[in-house]
């Protein structure tokens, strides 16, 4: 687990772009909001994913010193809530729901179909780096099951068809999409 | 900024009177459901539309919050005509409009004399669908805040109290815990610092109901919030939702920055001496911070992991202060009862479940959506009249209520009143409001994998019996499903659904075990065809060596 998530060795943020100090120009808003208080951790995090795709580790030192909180209760944090990623994702992400109502949808066909066409799982990002597989648990559109969120866009009445087609035009550079 | 009544009154009579200036009015659904199957669009084309034909003062567009009948999307009311379109394309747009001083568009109408909109009763989601939830004067105009502008200033803490003991609301959260007699150990909670939370957490993986109603109408909760805490002495409060709900955090902060605006929250809530400030806080994708202790934690930016109750949180909650939470639906209820009335309110249910609740209907039902009923309405009324039965000439099978924590419901109960108790006796509970209609190619040794899994990976680890428990019972079940478990395994199924129920630290755990005992009660011979025979009796299962 440590592996993929903090380097106990690094220190300092990375040399920052002018894209980067607007990046985190965000985070330090966010931070100011809470007053810098402890309490602020769980919306700052949100917004460094926000900003920066993922939780970034000297990021997430860097939150811990700003906040005043253990490195290791900003990790703890950051691997107890489903909604962070200490991963980059791919180019495009796929989310899946695999809620109730898309279960019995068939929302667990749609995912067996993905990890044999596609070749990922849940959590997983294509060697191309071009799209990620992720689960929901409920996005609130049962009404729709089965439903998905396409880099963003909920879509509903899903069929494992729909969905290999549109994963196949991101790996296949269509402008379009 | 402070209001009186007569300000109040005023912006209501403004808006009525510029609604009632148009000729005709579309409202467009802009719920999540809607919205993902293209209404932005649609709305956008038709208030173009209605510009490019110099129409702007006779036709009104306006976005509204959910409509009810989701597996329809698109849907618009028509509210000058009582009509509802369905599956509205673009390219209808400029059919509509011609159609306004005629008769409907045959193709797109979508039957409002169905039992679906005419069994509902709307308290909770009586503007939903028609109010746009973007802004406070269409709430106002709808008797928004009124409720509170009475409790500030001509009731005490005590009397709202009362009335809110007296129309016998419980917790919509699950539990079902009487909603007066909480607030009242909240008011007699010693301190001076107290906290209101509304739980919207929403964790049932199958349930819309808090969503829709903080995306339609999210001044309602913020009415009910701010009447809490005047009754319980408390002045801060927090909103907690799920991160997995952008639209709904979205209008909350909206609805948030208007109310404070017309001083409806801030210090001197109309002209009186009692202030209150809310905040919208974020979830992050974690079930069991819908469990109140977690929740807390998770507000003070912790791990989410529940602490062993007593104490409760309205004496010890939030940095250690009062604390209490109450679920949206619950909060959404206080206004009408306040403007309405306890005894109007406990007209309605039955004897010991008062008022309605909003169940999100879904699964392998022909209408999914949203429906707003009062306690004791038949399951067989929720399913086959007002659902409108199993799609495509299936056969029912079983009913799952209270998601996780709660169990599937066969055909046998199908006549049964849906309240509180009625759904305990029966091994389900209430819960927030899920109801996942399941039919003959559902295996329920599945679906009671399903929830294991659910629970397993959503266990916070804190206390062994959930965190092991879970995965024991997972993997069991995970045998029987693939068709390779022995009668001894079954045997352990049942003692470690027992020990969990029995020993876990908190509701999680403790009602995680609810969809396997209800399967296992009514659904044996499934559980046994798997181990005896080798057999899905659904067909949905495949057998351990099919799967390699
Ligand atoms: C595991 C677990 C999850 C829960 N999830 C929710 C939830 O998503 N929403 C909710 O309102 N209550 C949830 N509850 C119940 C809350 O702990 C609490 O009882 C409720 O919010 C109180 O509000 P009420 O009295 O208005 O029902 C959950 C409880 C447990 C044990
Ligand atoms: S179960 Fe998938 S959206 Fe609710």
């Amino acid at each position: 687990m440590l592996a993929e998530g903090i380097n106990p060795n690094a220190t300092a943020l990375p040399a920052t772009s002018p894209a980067q100090d607007h990046r985190l120009r965000m985070v330090n808003r966010t931070m100011q909001l809470y007053r810098n208080e402890p309490h602020g951790l769980i919306e700052t995090l949100h917004t460094v994913q926000e900003s920066f795709g993922y939780l970034e580790e000297p990021i997430l030192r860097y939150v811990a010193a700003a906040l005043q909180v253990p490195l290791s209760r900003v990790y703890a944090v950051a691997t107890f809530y489903h909604s962070f990623t200490l991963r980059p994702p791919g180019e495009h992400t796929c989310v899946i729901c695999r809620g109730t109502a898309c279960y019995i949808g068939g929302s667990g066909q749609i995912l067996d179909r993905i990890k044999e066409k596609v070749g990922i799982a849940t959590g997983e990002t294509t060697a191309d780096g071009k799209v990620s597989l992720l689960e929901a648990r409920c996005l609130g559109s049962c009404g729709l099951a089965p439903a998905g969120v396409f880099d963003g866009e909920v879509t509903g009445k899903l069929s494992p068809e729909k969905v290999l087609e549109k994963i196949g035009r991101w790996q296949h550079h269509d402008p379009e999409h | 900024m402070t209001l009186n009544i007569e300000d109040l009154q005023q912006i209501a009579r403004i808006e009525k009177s510029k609604k009632d200036g148009f000729q005709h009015r579309i409202n467009v659904c802009l719920a999540a459901g809607c919205l993902s199957c293209g209404s932005g669009l649609i709305k956008e084309a038709l208030e173009k539309e209605v510009t490019r034909r110099g129409l702007d003062s006779w036709c009104k567009i306006t976005g509204v919050g959910c409509l009810g009948l989701c597996a329809e999307g698109p849907l618009l009311s028509l509210p000058t005509s009582g009509s509802y379109y369905q599956g509205v394309q673009v390219s209808d747009v400029p059919e509509i409009l011609d159609s306004l001083n005629g008769s409907p568009v045959a193709r797109l109408v979508c039957p409002a004399e169905t039992p679906f909109f005419q069994r509902q009763v709307r308290i909770v989601t009586e503007n939903c669908g028609r109010i746009d939830p973007e802004r406070i004067e269409e709430y106002i105009a709808e008797d928004g805040y009124a409720g509170l502008y009475q409790a500030l200033t001509q009731m005490t803490p005590q009397e709202i109290i009362d009335q809110v003991s007296g129309s016998g609301l419980r917790g919509r959260g699950g539990a079902g815990y009487p909603t007066g007699l909480k607030w009242m150990s909240m008011a007699k909670a010693m301190g001076s610092t107290k906290f209101i939370i509304c739980n919207g957490d929403e964790g049932d993986p199958g349930a819309f109901m808090d969503r829709s109603v903080l995306e339609s109408d999210p001044h309602r909760v913020i009415e009910g919030m701010v009447i809490a805490g005047y009754a319980t002495g408390a002045n801060q409060g927090f909103i907690y939702v799920r991160a997995e709900y952008p639209l709904a955090v979205k209008r909350l902060r909206l609805a948030l920055s208007q109310a404070e605006r017309m001083g409806m929250i801030g210090n001197n809530i109309f002209n009186t001496s009692f202030h209150f400030n809310l905040q919208v806080r974020l979830g992050a994708g974690a079930f069991v911070c819908g469990e109140e202790t977690a929740l807390i934690a998770s507000i003070e930016g912790r791990m989410g992991r529940p602490r062993p109750r007593p104490p409760f949180p309205v004496e010890f909650g939030l940095w250690d202060h009062p604390t209490m939470i109450n679920n949206v639906e619950t909060l959404a209820n206080i206004a009408p009862i306040i403007r309405r009335g306890s005894q109007w309110f406990a007209g309605i249910g039955t004897e010991k479940s008062k008022g309605t609740k909003v169940f999100a209907l879904a699964g392998k039902v022909v209408n999914t959506g949203l429906i707003e009923i009062p306690m004791g309405t038949s399951l067989r009324d929720i399913v086959f009249a007002i659902g409108g039965g199993i799609p495509q000439g299936g056969r029912f099978k079983a009913v799952q209520t209270g998601g996780p924590s709660g169990g599937c419901i066969p055909e046998q109960f199908l006549d049964m009143p849906v309240d509180y108790d009625s759904l305990a006796q029966v091994g389900s509970i209430m819960g927030s409001g899920g109801m996942i209609v399941m039919d003959a190619s559902s295996c329920m040794v599945d679906v009671a994998r399903f929830f294991m899994e659910f629970c397993m990976s959503e266990s916070c680890g804190k206390c062994v019996p959930c965190r092991v428990g879970t995965r024991q019972i997972y993997d069991i079940l995970g045998k029987i499903t693939a068709s390779r478990a022995t009668m001894a395994e079954f045997t352990m199924l049942e003692d470690l659904c027992d020990l969990i129920k029995n020993t876990s630290l908190c509701g999680l755990g403790q009602s995680a075990p609810n969809p396997v005992l209800t399967t296992l009660k009514y659904f044996r011979d499934e559980y046994l065809a798997h181990i005896h025979d080798r057999q899905c009796l659904a067909g949905a299962c495949k057998k351990a060596e099919e799967v390699l």
